[in-house]
């Protein structure tokens, strides 16, 4: 049976995607046989991410209404053999999609895959629902600002009531926490909130924080994902990620500004 | 607000909101043959007219929906003004009732965390003859509630007797008891204790940061929680008609 795990946030914008192709990535390098699937439909942005959007013919929305079988829907990465895109439909909306039709999928893919991230719309309606509803494990994705911190406690509070572990009286789904676009810098000067502010509110499992870096933008307009750039500390970062999911036990960084190193210290260099 | 001495009276209102609640009999419908529920009504009705004269009612149509058949919503609530009910809300209605149900101004309540069991609710509605009071002793069994996760924002959470939060609660949530709240967290929500109008039930918690504390309806809003700066474990209880606030 796969792990399936959400990557979620309520708030538009946080980097859902952007994680959801880097853990996916991530875990098929670590050799782990993983799919991704894209559950924006209608915003469908996942292919663009993952560099595959030229080769999208299928989507889930036509296995969904059965024109299409997965194999023929599923795109296979060039740079990893253990790692598949299911792409969302760019021509349809939310509705296309039913509890049935994605139980039904996510059972076919379980067969044959260890991970299947699904890559979660924002919001809380039927398209954010229906991503979480099968899942096992949730990476809640939050920015270090209010309102991304609110509408991830908001999300919380969904996946502890409106899952499928939660409606079968199953053990309830284990959240993470990935706390993306963090600057020390700003944190010091206190214009954002802190790994602490955060943990104040919502209390979950640090699985890492994802420092603001230009190569994660660089990465989505060239179609890699960022984890496989492994001179940025993004990248890093979401290595770092993989790691502790898979229950490395890797100490935190980019949590604390750096140190300058004594060149900098003794000219005080900014 | 006027529910607290201790804030000076800046002027003498003429009015003011409070949140209060108040128990109604529920009438449950089990069937959509409505010749089948004018005749039972009338039964039960006869057995204590005057308990049941202008007496206000919530209809229950949760049963009664569930077998896909329709109610004819307009018959009903037109034969229950003629046998001198008045229907002050509807629960469970699909979108179609609800629509013929604002038609009537009644409003539409939406059913808050558990949903009681109707059947037992509805038979122990049925008035006490010689006193003509609903006998409710039998429902007021105490039933508290421990909550051991935090509760998020959006969530709602009612006890029946004591609620105990051993984590925190977040700004947008929701916790009602009827009796006493516990919070061995940081209370960003809001709290309602004694909301069957209990006076004596108190809210405690380790941080008051909360949007609004309520006890048997006399609140307080963040606005003037603010002023307190609490910054530790604090108590609210209700004394002479005012919210008294105070570090443990």
């Amino acid at each position: 049976m796969a792990r399936i795990i959400v990557v979620t946030s309520g708030k538009g914008g946080v980097g859902k995607t952007t994680t959801s192709a880097a853990i996916a990535m991530g875990l098929a390098k670590k050799g782990h046989k993983t799919a991704v699937i894209d559950f924006d439909v209608g915003l469908r942005n996942l292919d663009l991410i993952m560099g595959c959007e030229r080769r999208v013919v299928y989507d889930f929305v036509n296995v969904i209404n059965g024109e299409a079988s997965l194999r023929q829907a599923l795109i296979k990465d060039k740079r990893c053999n253990q790692l598949f895109i299911l792409p969302a439909s760019q021509t349809r909306d939310k509705d296309a999609l039913t509890q049935e039709g994605v139980g039904k999928v996510l059972d076919d893919l379980s067969k044959e895959f260890k991970y299947i991230v699904c890559d979660s719309p924002a919001g809380i309606e039927k398209g954010a629902n229906l991503a979480m509803y099968f899942a096992d494990d949730a990476f809640v994705v939050t920015n270090p600002e209010v309102s991304s911190v609110r509408d991830s406690d908001r999300m919380l509070g969904i996946l502890a009531s409106k899952s499928r572990r939660a409606e079968k009286g199953e053990e309830a789904i284990k959240e993470y926490l990935l706390l993306s676009r963090y600057s020390p810098k700003r944190v010091k000067l206190g214009e954002m909130l802190s790994v602490e502010d955060v943990q104040d509110i919502l209390s979950l499992h640090l699985l890492g924080v994802i420092p603001e870096s230009k190569s994660v933008l660089n990465a989505s307009n060239s179609g890699t994902p960022v984890i496989l750039d492994e001179e940025s500390s993004a990248g890093q970062a979401y290595v770092d990620v993989v790691a502790r999911y898979l229950g490395e036990d890797v100490p935190h960084r980019f949590i604390d500004e750096e140190k300058k190193g004594l060149f900098g210290k003794l000219f005080g260099r900014k | 607000m006027s529910t607290d001495t201790e804030v000076p009276c800046y002027k003498k209102s003429a009015l003011e909101f409070k949140s209060s609640s108040f128990s109604a009999p529920v009438l449950v419908i089990h069937t959509t043959e409505l010749k089948q529920i004018k005749h039972q009504l009338k039964e039960k009705l006869a057995q204590a007219p005057e308990f049941f004269k202008n007496s206000p009612l919530v209809l229950d149509l949760k049963c009664c929906n569930e077998n896909g058949k329709s109610l004819d919503l307009e018959a009903l609530i037109k034969f229950l003004h003629a046998e001198n009910l008045l229907p002050i809300g509807i629960s469970e209605a699909s979108e179609e009732q609800q629509s013929i149900a604002i038609k009537f101004h009644i409003p539409i309540h939406t059913v808050r965390g558990a949903h009681p069991d109707t059947n037992k609710l509805n038979s122990n509605n049925i008035p006490d003859n010689k006193t003509g009071k609903i006998n409710t002793q039998a429902i007021n069994t105490l039933e508290n509630k421990l909550i051991s996760q935090p509760v998020r924002s959006g969530q709602r959470i009612y006890a029946k007797g004591d609620l105990t939060i051993l984590s925190h609660v977040s700004a947008g949530a929701e916790i009602m008891a009827e009796g006493n709240i516990h919070v061995y967290g940081a209370l960003r929500g809001k709290a309602l204790a004694g909301v069957q109008g209990d006076t004596q039930s108190r809210i405690f918690c380790s941080v008051l940061q909360a949007e609004l504390v309520s006890i048997a309806g006399h609140y307080k809003t963040s606005e003037d929680l603010d002023k307190l700066d609490l910054h530790q474990a604090t108590q609210i209880y209700l004394q002479d008609q005012a919210l008294i606030i105070n570090n443990l």
